[in-house]
């Protein structure tokens, strides 16, 4: 990638304090969004990626405390940012979010139009007439093919479905022209075939307002059909990044590896992966995987945990990256 | 491959839910057919799938033939014995060999007993003592299922996603039935974790000699698990068959879209008229004739005054189309390897 990334996590260690000790939940997390781009974020409950996604928005869980890393995101670090700042300069106006369950992030006494309303008044980046934001808004709703854009805004939340919920927060989000939309398991709740036509919108309205996205989902197969590029965490750690269907069809992480051979689609036989995630209160030294790996090492358990070129626009938390990168610079060296 | 004997069975049942008067002024609501007019059978040890989408009956259908939810019409077979009819108690009473995993573990287990304690109380229901003997089919069942002894004294709250669905299972194995109906066995869980419990079951399947019926939406799970599914839409099935038949080439439109529109591991390339506009109708007003019409790419007006009835396609294929002869036979779209992209 030659331009400047859109968005970039770097080294990102965030701990929360707990009843129980303090819960280390992200481990020098790297992440890396290029404009136009659509990425994913895979993983098991629990591996930090929501927290990630979040934490790109300037939204953290109480008692959090960031120990190191920053968060690039058009040229501006959004961790030096004040709470006020990111309200008023980023979450919302350049951020859009589209949470997992659409019903809780509409308000049920309010019609669909008073609330989206509002927020394109405190979003909007020069001051517009009432009856300008009106127009664009039943333009929006129209392109995300609600039926009767105009009777939309008179209705209330609980007279949509899911479905149609999830475009009205799609609208919402792209009202303020953001550049990037961050996406948290959007489609979970829905049945396939309106999956199928959520993600194929999404995937049309990223090109059409030249948006880029970071889709957080547990479903390979989401990502298989949405994404450009998947980043896969596991207990806190960013363990591979690359284009989907490398990572997919020849997966460079052992975590991955195993993770994928679960899949039913995949699987020869269904084995599993033996062992537990482990509790983020006590992580494993170095890399998190290494107790369950199979091709463990004592390296493993000092190496600190980092993103190692493995293959084209392709990096892996590994030492057997390390290996392979040492080898080929070897081979050019002699 | 001779013909396995057909141990549960289903004829036209009809189920409808609600429309009771609620008040004496007020008119009562029309009832819901969550389930209108379903044949099934399911025969000795296998798996048979049932899919569909939210809201298409699939785990109404799963309850009446448990004997929970009382058919409105219709017939039920266990062993040849007709079982329907049945007053609530008598009905469940008469389908001992019949259990049910609930979809939701952690909802449907005590979180105020320890969880030998929630597996113990099936056997005390069913009247097995001593105490003693009930203690020793506890341990045995735990470990059967892949729990350590220690779990015995442990909570709901203590235990992973996993551990409850084995849980629940040994909970209900331990009425030794013949016949579990696994209602989404695996919604919810990681993937490294469901393939452990698709794996336990299928053992247990062998072990034990059971008959699953097994629901889901999940597509590559019923792909992997059941030797026949039956897809439903809006309380109806519309078609039926050897997993394999289906999955290679699917008659009915709905099944075609459905199989289509699942993800899966690879990008997948789908032909134009394969991806469906709109969603289901409600219940409550149910289209005439075909209830898929509404959506179907290939509807015709013959198809709102006529219910397609189940035809046969091929052996053991049934599907409930009028147009089914004239669909192109579409199977489940390729797959994009990543080669190209590596």
């Amino acid at each position: 990638m030659t331009a400047d990334p859109l968005l970039e996590v770097k080294n990102l260690r965030l701990s929360v304090r707990t009843d129980e000790g303090v819960a280390q939940i992200l481990d020098h997390v790297e992440l890396t969004v290029a404009r136009g781009q659509i990425l994913g974020v895979v993983g098991e409950s629990g591996c930090g990626k929501s927290t990630l996604a979040r934490a790109v928005l300037g939204i953290f869980p109480k008692a959090a405390r960031i120990e190191s890393g920053e968060i690039r995101f058009e040229g501006q670090d959004l961790l030096a940012l004040s709470d006020a700042d990111m309200t008023r300069l980023v979450r919302g106006r350049r951020i859009g979010f589209i949470p997992q369950d659409p019903y809780l992030a509409l308000n049920p006494v309010f019609k669909i139009g008073a609330q989206l309303l509002a927020a394109m008044r405190w979003h909007a980046a020069q001051p517009t007439s009432e009856a300008a934001r009106r127009a664009e808004l039943v333009a929006l709703l129209r392109r995300v093919q609600l039926p009767e854009p105009e009777a939309v805004l008179e209705r209330y939340p609980h007279q949509f479905s899911g479905g149609q919920r999830q475009r009205l927060l799609i609208a919402g989000a792209l009202a303020a022209r953001p550049a990037l939309l961050i996406a948290d398991e959007p489609t979970t709740a829905l049945d396939v075939t309106t999956q199928l036509e959520i993600l194929k919108l999404l995937q049309a309205l990223t090109q059409e307002f030249g948006v880029s996205m970071v889709f957080v989902t547990h479903d390979f197969g989401v990502v298989a059909e949405l994404c450009d590029v998947t980043t896969v965490m596991y207990a806190g750690q960013t363990v591979e990044t690359g284009p989907t269907g490398a990572v997919l069809a020849a997966p460079r992480h052992p975590y991955t590896q195993a993770l994928i051979a679960c899949h039913p689609d995949r699987a020869a036989a269904l084995i599993g992966i033996p062992g537990q995630v482990p509790s983020p209160l006590a992580p494993p030294p170095g890399c998190r995987f290494a107790p369950r790996c199979p091709t463990a090492a004592d390296v493993c358990r000092r190496r600190r945990s980092r993103l190692v070129a493995d293959a084209p626009a392709h990096g892996v938390n590994c030492r057997l990256a390390d290996e392979r990168l040492a080898a080929r610079q070897a081979g050019v060296g002699a | 491959m001779s013909e396995r004997p057909t141990i549960l069975e289903a004829r036209d049942l009809v189920v409808s839910l609600g429309g009771r008067r609620r008040s004496l002024f007020r008119p009562a609501r029309a009832p819901v057919r969550a389930v209108a007019g379903v044949s099934l059978a399911l025969r000795q040890g296998e798996t048979l799938g049932l899919v569909g989408e939210s809201g298409c009956g699939k785990t109404t259908l799963g309850r009446t033939l448990l004997g929970i939810q009382r058919e409105a019409a219709g017939e039920i077979r266990l062993d040849g014995a007709v079982v329907s009819g049945l007053a609530p108690a008598l009905a469940r009473a008469r389908r001992r060999a019949i259990q049910y995993v609930h979809q939701d573990a952690a909802a449907a287990l005590d979180p105020w007993w320890s969880i030998g304690r929630l597996i113990e109380e099936g056997l005390i229901v069913a009247g097995v003592r001593p105490a003693g003997l009930r203690r020793a089919k506890v341990g045995a069942m735990l470990e059967a299922v892949g729990l350590e002894a220690a779990f015995h004294a442990r909570y709901v709250h203590e235990l992973s996603g996993g551990q409850l669905r084995r849980v629940a299972l040994a909970r209900i194995l331990l009425l030794e039935p013949r016949i579990v109906i696994l209602d989404e066995p695996t919604s919810g869980l990681d993937l490294s974790v469901q393939a452990t419990v698709l794996r336990l079951i299928a053992e247990l399947r062998a072990r034990l000699g059971l008959s699953y019926l097994l629901i889901s939406h999940d597509l590559s799970v019923v792909e992997r698990m059941c030797e026949r599914i039956a897809i439903m839409y809006l309380g109806r099935i519309v078609e039926t068959g050897p997993t394999r038949a289906i999955f290679a080439s699917p008659r009915h439109p709905y099944t075609q879209a459905l199989l289509a529109a699942a993800p899966r591991l690879a990008r997948v390339v789908r032909p134009t008229g394969l991806i469906l506009a709109g969603e289901p109708p409600s219940p409550r007003a149910l289209p005439s004739g075909c209830a898929f019409r509404t959506r179907c790419p290939n509807a015709a007006p013959a198809c709102a005054a006529t219910l397609p009835p189940l035809e046969a396609a091929s052996h053991q294929h049934w599907v409930a189309c009028l147009k089914w002869r004239e669909i192109p036979e579409r199977p489940r779209p390729p797959l994009v390897t990543g080669a190209e992209s590596a």
